[in-house]
């Protein structure tokens, strides 16, 4: 069966773009409509994809495959399981949000700017629905060039050294990926197919030099403690728009490829170095949670916590349990949402104050109360609180930590102290307690435009923590899949 | 004697006769016509050239021929890097006529020199005799030394080409040295009898491991690769940019034809040892080239030693043809392809570049500084997102022709066994991404110091738009190009 829908996915936003480019921003209001039209319509073609998603189907759904390049034998293989299927719907449903939010703030490109939104956003559908290598590698690695650009034109002021970093630290960990994955094509005897990598067998000292090329891509990408130092920087220069999709999406690639390519490519290096991995992900959990306590900057803040909810997900991978994976890939998700509403709920506050510091707000919930309400329901769910989506993933990864260990187990529960800790304490400084300013004094609530995009979240985030079932159910028979895979030895 | 001479055949070689009885022609048109009528030189330069691409494309039909008493080759690489090159050549008169035509550089000895040049190239690429192949290097590399020299009152020029010429003229000895020990040791002149020669085994390796180095070191000179690559820096700032942009492009095509025919159709026996060497020149060039790329704040500097580390990967595929005791075909054909491949996504890029550089200069204003592409998103969005897509493709970043240049060449290097000079090689690549990325900072990311709009004429904005658009097609649909390079390289080995 051929589909089309994962080509439209791919290529709408991106065909999209192109119209929006060539207007110029000269004419911003028919860009900006140009744009809301093409995100939107991304996102509906990618409704299919779960609604006619078979939930008991083992295998990937929704094929496409096509030769790209002969020579190499590299195909135009798209495919989607239950474990991509959400990230697709995540990524273009984000698209719309950055479009909106970005709809009065860019004065600026506006036609440049939304375009590279639309096209990043089809390069990570991309990305997700390849299962090709090469076809990944591009994906992957183009979706730098957007971002890159993102940052340094519309970014605060040290954006150039920022939007550097971001660049050459992600290449850094894709050039060794690309390697590997020249050496996979070898040794699979002439084939980039994943599907075919999955049954390769390989000798364990192979297996663990391919892992660790694997994990200094993705790690960078992740990002894993100690190669977490560009996420704080990125986000802190990148405009609203930028650091939402950075951490919605752009960080859930690294953690898809463990998923995609080192758990299943290389299970006996994923269990040999699975302690190392359980430790770099306690430390991010743990170590990069007091970070995030004495931050005085909001974007930092949830930057770092951003690297420690990250952590959670790592640990859910290396602990290989139902529960754990699950609960790793709910967390991705609900982190999708929840950190994409942190950093809109900052940008709402930066638009008006142009400020980020925590010690510049206070008594906010005073002259922004719809605002400070949205606000408070987002912290709550970044520190994991029940029946919101933040709960739901870390309470699983948790559990399945204590079955693989109880002081693993633990050490993890400690992130629900520690993000307790740091998102409701900056909560009350920048939101309780008298005002603080005259600035503060004569802020305005949120337009019917901010109140749309934070209630759609709203909804995410509230729906997701009351009833994950939709969320869990699609994605059940694929994790159950995969682990049944990781536990075959490929030696 | 007499009848013992055979009437060669001329028709494999019939684009080489035509270009030359044409540059006579334009000699002469030229001298009567007199400056008010250059236009002429200009129109009949490129009827020349599009003569001779109907004469090779007619000839492109898979087959090899030698003529001229084995001295000459027409096989399927030669007729499909001497179409490249007349591209490139008409390519680089368009973009370089209004930047000569402005500093009244555009005399007919420019359009002559362009022709000799270009006709030195075929030779050298249809060579199938160490002579003959030296006789096309000396007329493309002299036509070259007086093109740089062309604007005779700039003493940076002068001096650039006086360099070029004394370490050029330094080279071709090395070469003719290296040629005459294997001569010594062989007996004959012609890269299919030395091959055999060699593979017989009966020669002296110790003469013909001694005529290689210099052999090599005139290869490397001619691509300039560490520690010949000294020539490089100097020749492109100090040339004038339409010739820098001449030098950049069809010659290095040139050189990888004599390397490809020298080293693999001559001296293939010798592999074991000529790709060692190159090894140790890959990996040098692409270390220096990307490292001296960074402090370079001249554009053409820096493309310079960009060319160097391009051309260092480029050796990468070229020492990877034979690994082991084993002979694997296929390998041969990846590794020599990829070279091949490499090396025309080189000139494709180079001309974009170089082009972009002439696109901003003006009568009076050479805009040869990095500090000249800032804010160029504000003057021209659309030239702003070329020059960027170049450069993404110069630091091999997908979708765009560089990035699966540099994925052929690594992974026929990683096939050999290489791992760890890939490794080295990307590496370095992570560095060199950083002045690509710094060009695209410096047009997107800063404010405009020059104000002044774009001049050009409509010709070259066409030409460098689909200049800049073929970049990202053949990233998006690499196919055909890759095929066509191992299709032809599969009919001439």
């Amino acid at each position: 069966m051929n589909s089309y829908l994962l080509s439209l996915a791919i290529w709408v936003p991106i065909i999209g773009a192109l119209p929006i480019l060539a207007l110029g921003s000269e004419r911003r209001d028919l860009v900006r409509r140009l744009s809301l039209a093409v995100a939107i319509a991304a996102f509906l073609v990618t409704l299919p994809l779960y609604t006619g998603f078979d939930r008991q189907f083992v295998g990937m759904q929704f094929v496409e495959i096509a030769p790209w390049i002969p020579r190499f034998n590299v195909q135009y293989f798209l495919g989607i399981d239950g474990i991509s299927v959400l990230f697709i719907l995540l990524n273009s449903f984000v698209t719309v949000l950055v479009v909106l939010a970005g709809w009065e703030v860019i004065e600026q490109k506006t036609a440049q700017y939304m375009a590279a939104f639309l096209i990043m956003s089809g390069l990570m559908n991309g990305i997700f629905a390849s299962l090709d290598a090469v076809l990944f590698y591009v994906f992957f690695e183009a979706s730098l060039i957007p971002m890159y650009i993102i940052i340094g034109v519309w970014g605060g002021p040290n954006r150039v050294y920022a939007a550097f970093k971001f660049f050459l630290y992600t290449l850094l960990g894709s050039l060794l990926m690309l390697v590997s994955l020249l050496y996979l094509f070898l040794e699979a005897g002439g084939s980039f197919n994943l599907l075919e990598w999955h049954q390769l067998r390989l000798s364990m000292a192979p297996q663990i030099l391919v892992f660790i090329a694997f994990l200094v891509a993705f790690a960078v990408k992740v990002p894993m403690w100690p190669v977490h130092t560009w996420l704080p920087d990125a986000h802190v220069e990148a405009p609203t728009g930028g650091s939402v999709v950075l951490a919605a999406i752009m960080l859930k690639l690294g953690a898809y490829g463990f998923v995609r390519f080192s758990l299943p490519i290389l299970p006996d290096a994923s269990h040999y170095l699975a302690p190392m991995m359980i430790a770099l992900s306690l430390i991010a959990v743990v170590y990069i949670g007091f970070v995030a306590l004495v931050q005085t900057d909001m974007k930092k803040l949830i930057a770092y916590s951003s690297i420690s909810h990250m952590g959670f997900v790592t640990l859910g991978f290396f602990i290989f349990n139902q529960i754990g994976v699950e609960g790793a890939l709910v967390q991705m998700i609900s982190h999708g949402f929840v950190s994409a509403a942190m950093f809109l709920c900052v940008g709402v506050m930066y638009d008006r104050m142009h400020s980020r510091q925590i010690a510049d707000y206070g008594g906010v919930v005073n002259t922004m109360p719809k605002f400070a309400a949205f606000f408070m329901l987002f912290a709550m769910a970044n520190s994991g609180l029940p029946a919101t989506s933040g709960f739901v993933g870390e309470f699983m990864v948790i559990l399945g930590a204590i079955k693989y260990n109880f002081w693993v187990g633990f050490a993890a529960a400690t992130t629900l102290i520690l993000g307790a800790a740091y998102t409701l304490w900056m909560y009350k400084r920048v939101a309780f307690g008298a005002v603080a300013n005259d600035h503060v004094a004569k802020l305005s609530d949120i337009g019917a435009r901010e109140f749309m995009v934070l209630a759609l979240l709203a909804a995410a985030v509230l729906a997701m923590g009351i009833y994950p079932f939709p969320f869990t159910d699609v994605m059940h028979v694929s994790v159950d899949n995969l682990l049944k895979h990781v536990a075959v030895s490929k030696l | 004697m007499l009848n013992t001479f055979v009437m060669p055949d001329f028709y494999p070689a019939a684009s080489e006769l035509f270009l030359a009885a044409m540059a006579c022609v334009i000699l002469v048109v030229d001298a009567f016509a007199g400056p008010a009528r250059r236009w002429l030189t200009a129109i009949l330069t490129m009827l020349t050239l599009v003569g001779c691409m109907v004469i090779t494309y007619l000839t492109f039909d898979g087959s090899s021929a030698l003529t001229f008493g084995n001295m000459f080759v027409d096989d399927p690489v030669a007729d499909f890097l001497k179409l490249l090159v007349y591209i490139a050549v008409i390519v680089v008169l368009i973009y370089g006529r209004d930047y000569m035509a402005a500093r009244n550089l555009d005399k007919g000895e420019y359009y002559l020199l362009v022709l000799f040049a270009t006709l030195g190239m075929m030779v050298m690429i249809s060579a199938y005799n160490f002579l003959t192949l030296y006789l096309g290097l000396e007329m493309m590399s002299l036509s070259l030394y007086a093109m740089v020299a062309i604007d005779r009152d700039s003493a940076r020029a002068t001096e650039a080409a006086m360099k070029y010429f004394v370490l050029g003229a330094l080279a071709s000895g090395l070469l003719l040295y290296g040629m005459s020990m294997i001569y010594g040791a062989t007996g004959t002149l012609e890269l299919g009898v030395v091959a055999q020669a060699i593979h017989e085994g009966t020669t002296n390796r110790t003469i013909l491991v001694f005529g290689l180095v210099f052999m090599v070191a005139g290869i490397a000179f001619k691509l300039g690769v560490v520690p010949f690559h000294m020539w490089i820096p100097d020749v492109y700032h100090g040339a004038p940019t339409a010739v820098t942009l001449f030098i950049s492009s069809a010659p290095k095509l040139a050189a990888f034809a004599m390397a490809l025919r020298l080293l693999v159709s001559g001296l293939f026996g010798l592999a074991e040892q000529w790709q060692t060497m190159l090894m140790i020149m890959a990996v040098a060039s692409i270390g220096l080239g990307n490292l001296a790329a960074i402090a370079q704040t001249n554009i053409k500097r820096m493309l310079a030693y960009s060319a160097i580390s391009h051309m260092g990967f480029m050796l990468l595929a070229l020492m990877s043809g034979v690994a082991g005791a084993q002979l694997d075909p296929m390998a041969l054909i990846n590794a020599y392809s990829s070279a091949m491949y490499y090396s025309v996504a080189y000139v494709l890029m180079s001309l974009g570049t170089f082009g972009m550089v002439l696109l901003l200069s003006r009568a009076g204003y050479e805009a040869e500084n990095l500090e000249d592409f800032k804010g160029l998103n504000q003057r021209s969005p659309w030239f702003a997102l070329m020059m960027a897509i170049l450069m993404f493709s110069m630091a091999g970043i997908p979708f765009f022709v560089g990035f699966f240049a540099k994925f052929s060449v690594l992974l026929a290097a990683i096939a050999a066994g290489h791992v760890a000079v890939v490794i080295i090689a990307v590496m370095f690549s992570l560095v060199g991404a950083y002045y690509y990325l710094r060009v695209v900072k410096l047009m997107y990311f800063d404010k405009p110091v020059d104000g002044a709009p774009i001049q050009a004429g409509l010709d070259m904005r066409l030409l460098l738009s689909a200049n800049g658009l073929a970049v990202a097609l053949f990233g998006i649909f690499p196919d055909s190009l890759m095929m066509l390079c191992t299709a032809t390289l599969v009919r001439s080995l």
